[in-house]
């Protein structure tokens, strides 16, 4: 019980100033000792942001005393406090590695030190990381990438010969031929030449200029470098940018920080989560009257959502862009990942292409992909890039200089992207192994989602719509009004609870709706589906005992 | 001709900063920077649009369309930054670059890029054992390999232990990989001679630019006479000012000394500081120790002062010490602040809020493609590290391949493991070679009328003061260009060499500098600095005779 309980303060703090709170929180109690902050985190969970923070502040005092020896009792505040912090930082929420994702770090912590839990393993089902989930990397990549990093292999007979030219190509277009040297700040000119022609050929010959491309440091770094350009103006001028709800927390987090006006518009769920005309015009125009709305962001395939838009969408929403001049970003890094029938993936710049000059001549946009997802998944490796059309050659200019303070995205990663949109081709040694893992990833992805949706739908008081692309399942729960009514006089979203409860009593870490936004009164989570396809059973399993058992308990 | 070809290269230089629309008609692909100084954005904008007018008209019924995204609508913070070292003489350098390569005839063959402190783009080697690490990391079938050194697949083993699903490939948590956070923990207990150091303080990075720019987003708040002021040293590096740029803190300049080879002087820190209280709140004081474009290393005497400055001021210090390795003169000494710190006593070191910044990039490993590094913050508020952690999670985790590379310039062979000659070998051939290259780099240029260089005492760069004849002064100043820009604009478009005007990093008024680096192989830059002798002596001749009429 009492574990629970300090659980719950953790989150009430979260809900108050963000993500790292709990982290916060267990530092204090491991500088301080744990009785002696117990009381007073516990106390009052109707208490205000206020006096959260004054209470802090005064422990923050206590411990800075006991950790100044000989006595010399430090009256001395910190320069940087809670209450001198940047704002906008303060603002900043990201519920994909929030407080449940610290609960979950610290069990397999407890977990490790021999503590008794009703589960052996904490499943992380909060963030889109295939490796960690035992998704292997394709072989042809790390061969590349292992010859670039120390070249001796380059005489080693053990690697095919298509992987050494693609190694040879990058590190000759690298100063000095190493990787360790930095690259262009808008990335190796042989990989944006080469980022340019895949484009080409995914878009079946629509031109692309290699010069509109960057390299990136993961498609996150793309994203918020383009809002910051974006951003400008006070108050009833000041930047909007509309932003699907739910969406990808990187948005809300990354408006939060630049100070800009988040614009929310509704994704239908009733129709598999897709986007409406109407409702992107109902939400244009309200903005319109405390802000001035410049960009709009899409994420197709949707993340959390897992929908993938029609051509006949993504049309709309261009002749809608044009009309209202907004910016068009789309986020597309979950372009390879389309598992349902019928569906398809269509860039936005294909289709912007295809509705003519009229529109490809002057709708400004910026597409982002990424080395994370796909069948690839090399997260770690933070390569992406993106593709601006239609920007004023001046501004362009100030993001090549914006990037350069940077100096340049991480080499390996840039090689990596070089990979991805240059694998292995037919006639060359690699290309039957490449086609052989590349297709299993995704059939295996293809074959989670289907798994992933059905049983959830055969739990009563989950729904959850077609996981038609991307590596999430988003199911709508119902929550009985009496947990709700106990979520919210903890000060805490009733999903928050459910997903708290959930980790605490099964070890799967999933992270509640409200971390992407949802319309009001419906709860949901999110859920990758990237476990292997029996871990996945036993974590859909679990959910569906879970469920029933809080449905009931709550009734 | 002669005369004839400079007067080009001016106005080559003039059409790069004011007359932007010029080259901005001809394609996109000739990149140029606009300063804040530069003339009237309306200007541009309206020959930007006379050039799409005639398709535009017909479509929109004679109006023209303008684009969401302008000069006029871009973030004005965007706009104020500044980053002199991938700035209009680097994108000039890749210019002529790019021309030598499709034959363009140049009195010279090839451009060298002194710019950057890019070690291996001059050549040097990375470190092997680094690279076999890297490599058994990426490709975890070589651990079965008889090609790699037993230590390089310990090290690669025990970093993929600490992978999500043993790859490179996961995420790591946003603070960094656990078990490199121990090492690097370790590493700075040993470099501080026994100065405790707690893992959960270090944070790893996306190079350091990356960790210095997390810190001060954190400390930028309050407006007008509260908003946050940064001390930052003159000259400095222009990340810095750039960053401050684009958080739109207030910038507090305290000069460093030059006729003391560039030391910090305490009394200039309380005259900036008083200086600054009138119109900011300074909250931030940032050092670069050793020094960058400096090369100054920073005695232990002044650091304590420095740190007794801030804890009387209540100052945030910023202690940039990413090259730490990069001592070269035998009379100087790395000292990390926190250790002094430390050494200064409990009322020192439990309060002063200390940032301390370390990479890949530089020291004998030159990793900078690899974009590794590392901060660790003590004496940081509670609440504000979970907000830290908070804001470094949105953009997931760093690169993991550059916190392998970390971890192994903090964890290197010891000796007895097989690897070590080796390892020990690289390291001191690669600081040898540096400290040489500094030691000439001095010589050479003190050797030139008209040239003064302070010793290169650690770092990668010289910083040397160049005199600019009056009527140099008067023609850049004409053509609206800082004059020591001018002379480094001339110099690359004479010789093919590329280095940064001084007055990227700031300098004192009425004082022109450039900043080379020492990184060329030492044949080269020999090369390259009896060339500099060449120009400088051909321009002072150039503008001391007033110019005869035509």
């Amino acid at each position: 019980m009492l574990s629970f309980r300090s659980v719950f303060a953790g989150t009430l703090r979260q809900e108050d100033m963000g993500g790292g709170a709990l982290i916060t929180a267990l530092w204090l109690r491991k500088s301080a000792g744990h009785v002696m902050l117990n009381p007073l985190r516990l106390s009052p969970f109707s208490s205000s942001r206020r006096t959260v923070f004054g209470l802090s502040a005064s422990r923050c005092g206590l411990i800075q005393r006991k950790m100044t020896e000989n006595g010399v009792a430090s009256r001395r505040g910190k320069v940087l406090t809670i209450d001198t912090l940047n704002p906008c930082v303060k603002k900043v929420e990201y519920a994909v590695r929030g407080p449940i994702v610290q609960r979950a770090l610290q069990i397999e912590k407890e977990l490790k030190e021999g503590a008794k839990k009703p589960f052996s393993e904490v499943i992380k089902a909060n963030i889109g990381d295939a490796h960690a989930m035992g998704q292997r990397p394709i072989t042809f990549f790390r061969q590349v990438l292992a010859l670039c990093s120390f070249p001796d292999l380059l005489d080693d007979g053990s690697f095919p010969e298509d992987a050494k030219n693609r190694a040879r190509r990058i590190l000759q277009s690298c100063g000095g031929s190493s990787m360790g040297a930095y690259s262009a700040s808008q990335g190796i000119d042989c990989v944006r030449q080469d980022v340019a022609r895949y484009i080409e050929r995914r878009d079946g010959g629509i031109p692309s200029d290699p010069d509109n491309i960057y390299l990136t440091t993961g498609a996150s770094d793309g994203i918020v470098t383009m809002l910051k350009l974006l951003v400008c103006g006070e108050g009833q001028t000041r930047t909007g940018v509309m932003i699907s709800i739910p969406q990808y927390p990187l948005y809300s987090a990354a408006l939060a920080e630049l100070s800009a006006v988040q614009i929310n518009y509704y994704l239908n769920e009733e129709r598999c989560w897709s986007l409406d005309i109407s409702e992107l015009r109902r939400s244009l125009a309200e903005a319109r009257q405390h802000c001035n709305p410049r960009a709009l962001c899409i994420i197709n395939p949707g993340n959390p959502t897992g929908q993938v838009q029609s051509r006949q969408c993504i049309e709309d929403v261009i002749r809608f862009a044009a009309e209202e001049h907004l910016f068009l970003m789309a986020d597309e890094v979950y372009q390879d990942n389309v598992y349902a029938d019928g569906c398809q993936f269509h860039s936005f710049k294909k289709v912007l292409f295809e509705m003519g000059p009229e529109y490809s001549d002057t709708v400004e946009l910026a597409s982002f992909h990424s080395t994370s997802k796909c069948y690839m998944g090399e997260c770690g490796f933070r390569g992406g890039y993106m593709e601006v059309i239609n920007m004023d050659p001046e501004v362009k200019e100030q993001l090549t200089k914006l990037v350069s303070v940077r100096l340049c995205p991480p080499v390996p990663g840039q090689a990596l992207m070089d990979l991805v949109v240059n694998p292995p081709q037919p006639g060359e040694p690699s290309h039957a192994n490449f086609l052989k893992e590349r297709s299993a990833t995704l059939s295996a992805l293809a074959e989670k989602a289907k798994l992933t949706e059905q049983i959830l739908n055969t739990v009563p008081g989950i729904t959850c719509n077609p996981v038609q692309g991307a590596m999430y399942s988003f199911p709508q729960i119902t929550i009985p009004e009496r947990a709700v009514k106990e979520a919210k006089e903890k000060g805490q979203a009733p999903d928050m609870l459910y997903c708290m409860k959930l980790l605490e009593e099964t070890g799967i870490c999933l992270v509640p709706g409200s971390g992407f936004g949802q319309r009001d009164g419906t709860y949901h989570f999110r859920m990758t589906i990237l476990p292997s396809t029996d871990k996945l059973r036993i974590l859909l399993d679990k959910v569906k005992e879970f469920h029933q058992c809080f449905t009931q308990q709550y009734s | 001709m002669l005369r004839l070809t400079h007067r080009s290269v001016i106005i080559g230089a003039l059409e790069q900063y004011q007359v932007l629309c010029q080259t901005l008609r001809t394609p996109w692909r000739i990149q140029t920077v606009r300063l804040k100084s530069q003339g009237s954005v309306e200007h541009c904008g309206l020959k930007r649009f006379s050039t799409a007018e005639a398709t535009v008209e017909t479509r929109e019924n004679g109006k023209v369309r303008e684009r969401t995204l302008t000069m006029e609508t871009l973030n004005p913070l965007v706009k104020a930054v500044e980053y002199a070292v991938r700035g209009p003489i680097v994108i000039k350098a890749g210019e002529i670059e790019k021309g030598l390569q499709r034959g363009v005839k140049k009195p010279f063959t090839e451009v060298i890029k002194a710019n950057i402190g890019d070690a291996h783009a001059m050549g040097q080697l990375p470190i092997t054992f680094l690279r076999q690490v890297v490599a058994l990391c990426t490709c975890p079938e070589l651990l079965d390999s008889p090609m790699f050194p037993e230590d390089a697949k310990q090290r690669a083993r025990r970093i993929l232990q600490g992978c999500g699903g043993n790859s490179l490939g996961s995420y790591s948590a946003s603070q960094g990989i656990d078990c490199i956070r121990e090492d690097i923990a370790t590493y700075i207990e040993q470099r501080d001679h026994g100065v405790p150091a707690s893992w959960d303080n270090i944070y790893l990075t996306t190079g350091a630019s990356d960790g210095i720019m997390s810190v001060l987003k954190l400390l930028v708040s309050g407006q007008g006479l509260s908003r946050t002021g940064v001390m930052i040293p003159i000259p400095q590096y222009p990340l810095y000012s750039a960053a401050i740029s684009e958080m739109e803190a207030v910038q507090v300049n305290y000069y460093l000394d030059e006729d003391n080879c560039w030391a910090l002087d305490i009394n200039e820190l309380h005259r900036a500081f008083q200086a600054a209280k009138q119109y900011c709140n300074p909250r931030v004081l940032c050092i670069i120790n050793p020094g960058n474009p400096t090369g100054q290393v920073q005695s232990k005497k002044c650091i304590e002062e420095v740190l007794h400055f801030a804890y009387e001021e209540k100052l945030f210090v910023l202690s940039d010490e990413v090259y730490q390795d990069n001592v070269y003169s035998p009379d100087c000494q790395f000292h990390s602040f926190k250790k002094v710190l430390y050494e200064m006593g409990a009322e020192y070191f439990n309060n002063v809020e200390l940032a301390s910044f370390h990479s890949t990039s530089k020291g004998y490993t030159g990793e900078c493609g690899f974009r590794g590094g590392y901060m660790e913050l003590i004496n940081l508020d509670p609440e504000v590290k979970g907000q830290l952690v908070k804001m470094l999670s949105v953009r997931l985790c760093p690169p993991v391949v550059g916190q392998a590379a970390m971890d192994v310039i903090v964890n290197p062979p010891l000796p007895g493991e097989p690897s070590f000659p080796k390892f020990y070998k690289e390291k001191n051939a690669v600081l040898g070679a540096l400290a040489e290259k500094a030691k000439l780099t001095e010589q050479i240029l003190n050797l030139v009328p008209g040239i003064t260089c302070n010793p290169v005492q650690g770092a990668m760069y010289a910083f040397p003061r160049i005199f600019i004849p009056p009527r140099a002064v008067d023609e850049a100043k004409a053509s609206g260009m800082a004059p020591d820009m001018l002379y480094c604009l001339r110099l690359l478009e004479e010789t093919g060499i590329c280095i940064v005007p001084g007055s990227g990093f700031g300098q004192k008024e009425g004082t022109y500098h450039f900043r080379m680096t020492i990184l060329p192989s030492t044949e080269k830059l020999k090369f390259l600095l009896e060339k500099i002798q060449a120009f400088h002596i051909k321009f002072l001749q150039e503008y001391s005779v007033p110019e005869e009429p035509l």
